[in-house]
C-alpha cells in the first residue's frame, strides 16, 4: 500500500483532519485499532461544543476553541449531524463564586466572545426552572451547544471517504519506518504502508506512537464517568448547567442531549490503564452529588446508560500539543487534545493541514497541493423515523418507496429497518452491533437493545453474509453468541438416541 | 391508511389474545389487533417450558402450546372476524382513542377505535436499571433476550455462566443453559428471598443443583471485549456490600433476571396517571384507565407471575369493553379507592366505580411488600372497622395474592378500602 498522508487514529481530530485533507489531491490512509471510529475519547465525553471563555486566548486551546465555534452550525448542516446551541450557565453560589463568574467573563471578553452575560435572581429561575434554589448568580454563554461527539465523529469519516480517504478499521500500528530521519513508512497488522508522512492523531495512545517516531512525551488518562437518564427527563433542564470550574476540570456538569435525555458527568479521576472504561460505584456517586448541587431533584429511577471516558492528558502541559517532529521529519503530532478538543477540532484540523503543506514542501516539493474542485462538502439527508413522528405523510411516501422503511426494528428509539441497513452501506459502514447503535440509536433506548439486538444480529448476519456467531458487538473478540444449540452437548460426548427427523 | 374500529387492542400477547376473544364472545365487532413482532402470542414462543396453562385450562403445558389455544380459536372459523395485523408497531395514542402505528405493507396506519385497550407487556430491567459498574463488554444479558437467543434464534450465549436476579426467567434459564451444556456458577439474589416462583426455585435450581445465593451480588464486572470474570459480594439489612466479603467468580456471560417494568410509554405520552409502584395505569374494576374507553390488562398494568393470571385479567377488560361500548355503565355516587396498607406493595384494581346488578364479589390483586407466615389479610374502612379478613399460610413479594372482596361490603360510606397484612402472633 502507498499513500502521500498516512493519519494514525479514527478519533474526532484524525477524522477531522482526513475530511480537511480530502479536499486536496492526496492519497490518504487513516488507520484505526477499533472496529470503527470515535472508540476512544471521542465516544466518551459530555459532546458539548464550549463557548470559549475558560482558556487563556494565548493557548491553543483557548484559540482553537473560539475560532471553531461559529463553524458548527455550518459543518453540522453540511454533515447532517444535529447541533443545538443550547448555551450554557455556569452556577455560583456565593460571592467568591461571582468573582470566579466575573474573572471568567473577563477572559471571555478578552477571547472575543460576544453574548456573555452573569445574570442573577429571578432570571437565572427562568432559564432554568429546576436549578438549586440556592443558586445565586451564572455566567450565561449562548454560544455554547450539544452535539453528538461519535455521530459528529462518524460523519466527519463518512464525508473523508466520499472524498477520496481509505480508512482501515481493525487494523493497529506495529512499527514506524524511518530512513535518515525521514519517515518511509507505516508497518500494520494488515501490511506496509509507504509514506512519507504520518500525523499521529492516537488520543490516548499519541505518546506511544511519537515514541516510535523518537518523540518523547507522556499522556496519561484521566477518567470522567457519565450517566444517561431517560428521555423523559430531557427536559429538567434547557442549558448545559456548569458548576465553576477547578483548574482541573469543568466539573460535573447537567445538560440535555441533542437526543433528548439527560446526561451527567464528568467526575475526574487519573487511572493507570488506557483501557479503564470501567465505571466504579464511587464515580457514579460522585458525579450524582456534583449533578444534585445543580439540580437537587434528579431522579432516581430510569437511568439507561452510565459510561465512562478518558481524557487523553499531557504530562506536564496545559496546552494541546500540536507540532511538526523536530526529530523526524514527515512527522506531526497531534496530541495531548483533551478539553475543549472536540469543540476545537474543526480548527485543529486546518492548523495541522497548514503544518502539513510546510512539512510537504520541505520533503516532498514535488508533490502539488491542489485543491480538487470536485470536493463534496454534503453528506446526503438521512432520514430517521423518530424525526418524523410529527409528520408522518412525509415519512409515508418514503415507506412507499422502500418498505424496509416501515419496519420499525428498535421500539424504544423507533428505528427502522430502512435506517439500519442505509449504515450498513455507508461509507463509513457499520460492522458491529455498537456501531448500528451509535448510527441509528437502536440499542439505545430504556431497554437496551434487549428486544431489538436479535434482530439487528440478524440483519447484520444477512446482509454481511457472516454466520450470526461471527456478529460482534464491538469488533473481534467481542462476539455475542457462542455456539448453537446442541453444539455444547455433542461436544461433550452426549449423544442423542433419535435426531430429530421431519 | 386510515381506519375505523369499535376496539383497537394494542398487544397479541395472553393478554391481548383473551381480550379478543373475550369482547368477541360478548358480541364486539370490529375488532383490530395490533402486534409488534412476526407472530401473535408476545413473550409465551420464546418460553418452551411447561408449566402454563395449570390454572386455566387444568393442564401443563408450554408456553408456545399455551399461546396456540387462544391464537387456533382466534383464527377459527367466525363470522365475526378479528383483523389482525402483526409486524405493526403502535407509535402514538391520544386520549380521544386514535392511533397511528406503521408497518411494512400499509406504511402508516391512522386508526379511530372506540375502546382501546392497553395489553403491550413489560420489559426486563437491565443491567443500567441497576446500575452495576465495571466494564462494558459483550456477554451482559437479560435472562429474556438469552431466551429469545437460544429458543427461537437456535444460539447459545454463553458456556459459562453467573445469573444476577432470581425472577421467574433468571430460574428457567439457569436450567436451560444447563441442559445446552454451560456452566451455571451461581445464581445471585440480593433479597433473603426468592423474587420468583417457589416452584422454579425447586424444579430449576435445586434439582440442578445450581447454587443460589440469597443477600448477594454483582459489584463489579470485568472484561474488555467479552465478559472474563465478575466480583460478588454479600450485602447488608440496607443491600450494600459487606467489605471482605468479595469473591470473584470466572465467566463469560452473565444473565439478568431483576425485574420486569411495564411497556407504558405510550400511555404516558397519551396522558394517562400511571401508579409509581406498579408502574402501571390507575385502573378501576374494568381495569379502565383514567380515560373512559382506555383499558389495560396483563403485565403492561402490573407484572404478573402467570400468564394464566393474565389471561383472566385480559378476560375481565374483555367483556368490561363490551359493558362500556354498550354504554351499559352505572357509576357509582364516589369510587371506592383500595388503599394498599402494612406490608402491601400495591392492589388492582385501585378503585371501585361501578355498581353492577348481580355482582357478588370482587377479585383484588395484590403483591407483599416482605415474605410473612400465618398472616391474615384484611379490608378496613376509613373509621379502621374490620370488613373482611382472610387467612393464608404464607405470602411472598414473589407471588401474586389474590382475594375476593364481597360486594354487599361497598357502602357508601367509606371513601378508602385500606388492605393490610397482618402478622397473627404480634397481636
Amino acid at each position: 500500500m502507498k499513500a502521500d498522508v498516512v493519519i494514525i487514529g479514527g478519533g474526532v481530530i484524525g477524522t477531522s483532519i482526513a475530511r480537511e485533507l480530502s479536499r486536496y489531491s492526496l492519497e490518504i490512509i487513516l488507520i484505526e485499532k477499533e472496529d470503527d471510529v470515535a472508540m476512544g475519547t471521542s465516544k466518551g465525553n459530555s459532546g458539548i461544543i464550549h463557548a470559549g471563555y475558560n482558556a487563556d486566548f494565548k493557548t491553543l486551546k483557548g484559540r482553537l476553541n473560539i475560532k471553531s465555534n461559529p463553524r458548527f452550525d455550518k459543518l453540522c448542516q453540511d454533515l447532517k449531524v444535529r447541533f443545538k446551541r443550547i448555551g450554557s450557565l455556569v452556577v455560583g453560589f456565593n460571592e467568591q463564586d461571582m468573582k470566579k463568574l466575573r474573572e471568567l467573563k473577563k477572559n471571555g471578553v478578552k477571547n472575543g466572545i460576544k453574548n456573555l452575560e452573569i445574570i442573577a435572581g429571578n432570571k437565572l429561575f427562568e432559564l432554568e426552572p429546576n436549578l438549586n434554589p440556592q443558586a445565586k448568580y451564572a455566567l450565561y454563554a449562548p454560544s455554547a451547544g450539544i452535539i453528538s461527539p461519535y455521530k459528529f465523529t462518524i460523519a466527519l469519516a463518512d464525508s473523508a471517504v466520499t472524498n477520496g480517504v481509505k480508512i482501515l478499521l481493525e487494523t493497529e500500528v506495529k512499527d514506524i519506518r524511518i530512513k535518515e530521519r525521514q519517515i518511509c513508512g507505516v508497518v500494520t497488522s494488515r501490511g506496509l504502508i509507504e509514506t512519507r508522512t504520518v500525523i499521529n492523531a492516537a488520543g490516548l495512545y499519541a505518546d506511544e506512537i511519537a515514541k516510535i517516531a523518537g518523540d518523547s512525551f507522556k499522556i496519561s488518562p484521566l477518567k470522567g464517568e457519565y450517566q444517561l437518564f431517560d428521555k423523559q427527563w430531557g427536559n429538567l433542564v434547557n442549558h448545559i448547567l456548569f458548576p465553576i470550574p477547578t483548574k482541573l476540570s469543568k466539573g460535573i456538569l447537567v445538560a440535555p442531549t441533542v437526543h433528548g435525555n439527560l446526561l451527567i458527568g464528568p467526575n475526574s479521576c487519573r487511572v493507570k490503564e488506557k483501557d479503564d472504561l470501567s465505571t466504579t460505584k464511587a464515580g457514579i456517586k460522585e458525579v450524582h452529588a456534583g449533578a444534585r448541587k445543580l439540580i437537587p431533584y434528579l431522579p432516581h429511577q430510569d437511568l439507561i446508560n452510565s459510561f465512562a471516558g478518558l481524557r487523553a492528558d499531557i504530562e506536564g502541559g496545559d496546552d494541546f500539543f500540536i507540532e511538526a517532529s523536530k526529530k523526524v521529519r514527515g512527522f506531526i503530532n497531534v496530541a495531548g487534545i483533551e478539553s475543549p478538543g472536540l469543540s476545537s477540532a474543526p480548527a485543529i484540523a486546518e492548523i495541522v493541514s497548514d503544518i502539513l503543506k510546510e512539512v510537504i514542501k520541505e520533503i516532498s516539493p514535488q508533490l502539488e497541493l491542489n485543491c480538487k474542485d470536485d470536493f463534496i462538502e454534503t453528506l446526503p439527508e438521512q432520514p430517521r423515523f423518530a424525526d418524523y413522528l410529527d409528520k408522518t405523510d412525509e415519512w409515508q411516501e418514503i415507506v412507499e418507496k422502500d418498505a424496509d422503511y416501515g419496519e420499525i426494528i428498535c421500539r424504544c428509539e423507533k428505528v427502522s429497518k430502512g435506517e439500519m441497513l442505509r449504515v450498513i452501506y455507508q461509507p463509513l459502514p457499520a460492522r458491529s452491533l455498537d456501531a448500528i447503535k451509535r448510527r441509528t440509536r437502536a440499542g439505545m433506548g430504556r431497554c437496551q437493545g434487549g428486544f431489538c439486538s436479535p434482530k439487528v444480529l440478524k440483519i447484520l448476519s444477512e446482509e454481511l453474509k457472516v454466520s450470526s456467531l461471527g456478529i460482534t458487538k464491538k469488533g473481534k473478540g467481542s462476539e455475542i453468541l457462542k455456539t448453537k444449540t446442541k453444539d455444547m452437548i455433542k461436544q461433550a460426548g452426549v449423544k442423542f438416541k433419535d435426531e430429530v427427523r421431519v | 391508511m386510515k381506519l375505523e374500529y369499535d376496539l383497537v387492542i394494542i398487544g397479541g400477547g395472553p393478554a391481548g389474545l383473551a381480550v379478543a376473544l373475550e369482547a368477541r364472545r360478548n358480541t364486539v365487532k370490529d375488532i383490530l389487533l395490533l402486534e409488534r413482532d412476526k407472530y401473535l402470542g408476545g413473550i409465551l414462543p420464546q418460553c418452551i417450558h411447561n408449566g402454563f396453562g395449570v390454572q386455566y385450562f387444568k393442564e401443563e403445558l408450554t408456553g408456545p402450546e399455551y399461546a396456540e389455544r387462544f391464537i387456533d380459536q382466534l383464527n377459527h372459523d367466525n363470522p365475526n372476524k378479528v383483523d389482525i395485523k402483526t409486524e405493526t408497531m403502535v407509535i402514538k395514542i391520544t386520549t380521544n382513542k386514535g392511533i397511528i402505528a406503521i408497518n411494512r405493507d400499509d406504511g402508516l396506519l391512522h386508526i379511530q377505535a372506540k375502546a382501546v385497550v392497553l395489553a403491550m407487556g413489560c420489559r426486563e430491567r437491565t443491567r443500567e436499571a441497576i446500575a452495576i459498574p465495571g466494564d462494558r463488554p459483550a456477554g451482559i444479558f437479560t435472562a429474556g433476550t438469552a431466551q429469545r437467543y437460544i429458543n427461537i434464534e437456535g444460539y447459545i450465549p454463553g458456556r459459562e455462566v453467573v445469573v444476577l436476579g432470581s425472577g421467574d426467567i433468571g430460574m428457567i434459564m439457569a436450567r436451560r443453559m444447563t441442559l445446552e451444556g454451560a456452566r451455571v456458577k451461581a445464581v445471585l439474589e440480593i433479597m433473603p428471598f426468592s423474587t420468583g416462583l417457589i416452584r422454579n426455585k425447586v424444579q430449576c435450581l435445586d434439582d440442578f443443583n445450581i447454587p443460589l445465593k440469597f443477600n448477594h451480588t454483582i459489584t463489579r464486572i470485568e472484561g474488555e471485549k467479552r465478559v472474563e470474570r465478575v466480583t460478588v459480594a454479600q450485602v447488608d439489612k440496607n443491600l450494600q456490600a459487606i467489605p471482605g466479603t468479595e469473591e470473584e467468580i470466572s465467566c463469560d456471560t452473565i444473565l439478568l433476571s431483576v425485574g420486569l417494568i411495564p411497556e407504558n410509554e405510550l400511555t404516558r405520552e397519551a396522558g394517562i396517571k400511571l401508579d409509581p409502584v406498579t408502574r402501571g395505569p390507575i385502573v378501576n374494576e374494568s381495569r379502565e384507565t383514567e380515560i373512559e374507553g382506555i383499558f389495560a390488562c396483563g403485565n403492561v398494568l402490573h407484572v404478573h407471575d402467570l400468564a394464566d393470571f393474565v389471561t383472566e385479567e385480559g378476560e375481565i377488560v374483555g367483556s368490561a369493553v363490551s359493558e362500556y361500548l354498550k354504554r351499559n355503565r352505572k357509576f357509582r355516587s364516589q369510587p371506592i379507592k383500595i388503599v394498599p396498607g402494612d406490608n402491601i406493595a400495591y392492589v388492582v384494581p385501585q378503585h371501585i366505580d361501578f355498581i353492577v346488578p348481580g355482582r357478588k364479589k370482587i377479585k383484588i390483586f395484590m403483591r407483599v411488600k416482605k415474605p410473612a407466615e400465618k398472616v391474615s389479610i384484611t379490608f378496613k374502612d376509613d373509621k379502621g372497622d374490620m370488613l373482611a379478613s382472610y387467612k393464608k399460610a404464607i405470602v411472598t413479594p414473589g407471588e401474586m395474592v389474590s382475594v375476593y372482596l364481597p360486594e354487599v361490603l361497598l357502602g357508601d360510606r367509606s371513601k378508602n378500602i385500606t388492605v393490610s397484612i397482618e402478622e397473627e402472633n404480634k397481636e
